[in-house]
């Protein structure tokens, strides 16, 4: 990508309009953070003042929480999961996307819109199959019991299948020439390709498990087991609410999301597949 | 001996056939070249050949050993593609290093023959960059690369140089070429260049709707083609074809085309009626006023193209074109009538109803 040209800095009426509008949508979505991160450096007596800025900027509410072991472990149990789903997610969803993109074989097509239909179930709808799953299995309870019914996704699944079949055939089959067996060819030539889709896809699993909020809230009752979304909530609920706290616990809960969104976004943003071909 | 045969080879996708039982034997060091129009087969078969295509019939032998249930890396072939297919994520060095991917060689080894390869192609600077850091020429360069690397029997190529302009194209045509000469190895080569075809072939393999029409040296297709296809793709510019009418008279034949009447020389079979006449553009040539010839045809002249050393004449006939030539140094003039005369040597007839050479 080169430079934008002078050119392209014309300003022009359309431009202004489009920018204000960018504007006033950025300033909706970011107020609240922003009022997040204020809120967490305000000291308790200021807190319903709702005045925007602290008039006695302190990290102590960071202090608090940081020590508060309840708060690491559940940072911890969000992180795990997360990570561990997201990890499933994109080796699975591509292995099967790849399939469905690149095999030919009977019921494909079956296998396919059986996977696609399942994007169209909402999660409220799954949720009680799920529990009594969990409950027969034993798994109520227990990191597994959060995680198994994120382990793969149709949503994936279906992205990843999209990406390969944009993955030109020339490329597996001078792989298949050169001597790599079908799953060294998936791992080493067609994955690497796909570079873009799996960050993707990463940032988004990783994303929905680390606010997901519902299913952990019902699988779980021991609180060392919490997420961290059902943890702050469970703060809320204590008979003194402590918003400052809350709110610096859900300041920190945004670094993850933050990092792996700055780690990733570049690979999103890379078209590598086309490198390799004519042109 | 690392020859290919195919016997009755057969091709089906679901219930329609595209290649209808091909014979051929390509002997060890050979190089072959399949041409023909879109569609006709040669990818399907060279893809049979390299094993990334079931074979539904037939049977294919590579250096004396039947290898229709081999898997492609199982065949010691290498195959270069028309879009390259070298791997974007890995540098030229890997690149080439993945053909000796299956082959139990040390480091050090692959790395010496990685850098043996490079410096045949002259790849050597350019070991450590990435394929989206090459131009055309160069990353088709890394795709041979790859495959020569591994010094397999057989090179298969398909369409490798279409993706290049004109002159990397001719570039690599002599490169290919001279690899050959240096390797010594078999290669089966697809193309829709008639150019690329004649420099490069042993032989030519012509096919048309997934059948040979003819197997042969480059000269002796651009002498003796079998029909009006092989005659109107071998040789630039293209041949010209004339409808032409025979008659026996006191059992000796005669030509009548376009108001001339020519005395064919005698031949063991009888002529069908209707017959198409050939001429090379080459062998037509512009008639000097009071000049005559075996065959001389009259037309306005519509186009001139001179190319330096001759000059082709485009001259209005009938309803179409027809194309001959002229010295570069006198040419006539657009919109100027004039006469154009062959001998008899030059002309070649083809039966009007199956297109087959008589
Ligand atoms: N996967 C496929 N399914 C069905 N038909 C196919 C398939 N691949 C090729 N064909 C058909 O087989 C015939 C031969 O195709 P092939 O690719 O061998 O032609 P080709 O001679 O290489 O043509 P081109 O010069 O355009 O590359 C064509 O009619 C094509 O439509
Ligand atoms: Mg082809």
């Amino acid at each position: 990508m080169s430079a934008a040209s002078p050119m392209a800095l014309r300003i022009e009426p359309g431009r202004i309009i489009a920018w204000l509008l960018l504007f006033g949508g950025g300033l909706l979505m970011v107020t609240p953070l922003a009022f997040m991160f204020a809120t967490s450096l305000k000291d308790s007596s200021e807190i319903y003042d709702l005045a925007f800025f602290p008039a006695h900027p302190t990290l102590s509410n960071y202090v608090t929480v940081l020590s508060d072991g309840r708060f690491l472990r559940w940072f911890a149990n969000s992180f795990g999961i997360a990570v561990a789903v997201t990890l499933s997610n994109v080796f699975f969803d591509s292995l099967v996307g790849y399939t469905l993109a690149k095999f030919q074989f009977r019921g494909r097509y079956l296998v396919f819109i059986a996977i696609l239909s399942t994007l169209m179930i909402p999660t409220e709808m799954l949720v009680i199959p799920w529990y009594v799953m969990a409950k027969n299995f034993g798994w109520l309870d227990s990191y597994w019991g959060i995680m198994f019914p994120g382990m793969m996704t149709a949503f994936g699944t279906f992205l990843m299948k999209q990406f390969f079949e944009t993955v030109p055939n020339d490329f597996l089959e001078a792989a298949r020439i050169d001597g790599l067996n079908e799953f060294a060819i998936f791992w080493r030539i067609a994955l690497p390709l796909v570079t873009p889709a799996l960050s993707a896809l990463a940032i988004f699993t990783f994303l929905s498990n680390w606010t997901a909020f519902i299913w952990p809230l019902i699988v779980t009752t021991s609180k060392e087991l919490y997420t961290l979304p059902v943890g702050l909530t469970s703060f809320a609920v204590e008979s003194q609410v402590q918003w400052e706290l809350i709110m610096t616990g859900a300041a920190l809960a945004t670094l993850p999301t933050l990092t792996v969104f700055l780690l990733l976004q570049r690979y999103i943003v890379r078209g590598v597949v086309l490198a390799g071909l004519k042109g | 001996m690392a020859g290919i045969e195919l016997q009755g080879l057969v091709k089906r996708y679901g219930k329609t056939q595209v290649v209808h039982g091909i014979d051929l034997t390509i002997e060890d060091g050979e190089f072959v070249v399949f041409v023909g129009p879109s569609g006709c087969g040669k990818s399907t078969t060279l893809r049979m050949i390299a094993g990334l295509e079931e074979i539904d019939g037939g049977t294919i032998t590579i250096a004396d050993r039947p290898v229709n249930r081999l898997e492609p890396k199982e065949r010691n072939i290498a195959m270069v593609f028309q879009n390259y297919a070298i791997y974007p994520h890995m540098s030229v060095a890997e690149n080439i290093g993945f053909g000796l991917y299956t082959a139990k060689l040390d480091k050090a080894e692959k790395r010496r023959r990685i850098e043996e390869t490079a410096r045949i192609l002259g790849l050597e600077p350019l070991l450590e960059r990435k394929p989206s850091a090459l131009s055309g020429g160069q990353r088709q360069r890394v795709a041979i690369g790859r495959a020569m690397v591994r010094d397999p029997a057989a090179f298969l190529f398909d369409e490798p140089l279409s993706n290049l302009d004109a002159q990397l194209r001719a570039q690599m045509r002599l490169e290919i070429k001279r690899l050959h000469q240096r390797l010594g190895r078999t290669i089966v080569f697809v193309t829709h260049d008639q150019v690329e075809a004649m420099t490069l072939a042993d032989r030519i393999v012509v096919m048309r709707d997934g059948r040979i029409l003819q197997v042969g040296a480059p000269m002796e297709l651009y002498e003796k083609p079998a029909d009006v296809f092989t005659a109107r793709f071998i040789g630039s510019p293209t041949m010209n074809i004339l409808p032409a009418k025979t008659s026996t008279a006191d059992g000796k034949a005669k030509l009548e085309l376009a108001g001339n009447t020519i005395a064919l020389p005698p031949r063991p079979t009888a002529l069908p009626a209707e017959v198409l006449v050939g001429v090379r553009p080459q062998e037509l040539r512009v008639l000097a006023p009071g000049e005559t010839a075996d065959l001389v045809l009259t037309g306005k002249v519509a186009v001139v193209e001179p190319l330096g050393s001759e000059t082709f004449v485009h001259v209005e006939h009938g309803d179409g074109l027809i194309l001959a030539s002229a010295p570069a140094k006198a040419p006539p003039f657009v919109g100027h009538d004039v006469r154009l005369g062959a001998g008899i040597d030059a002309l070649r007839l083809f039966d009007a109803a199956t297109e087959r050479a008589l």
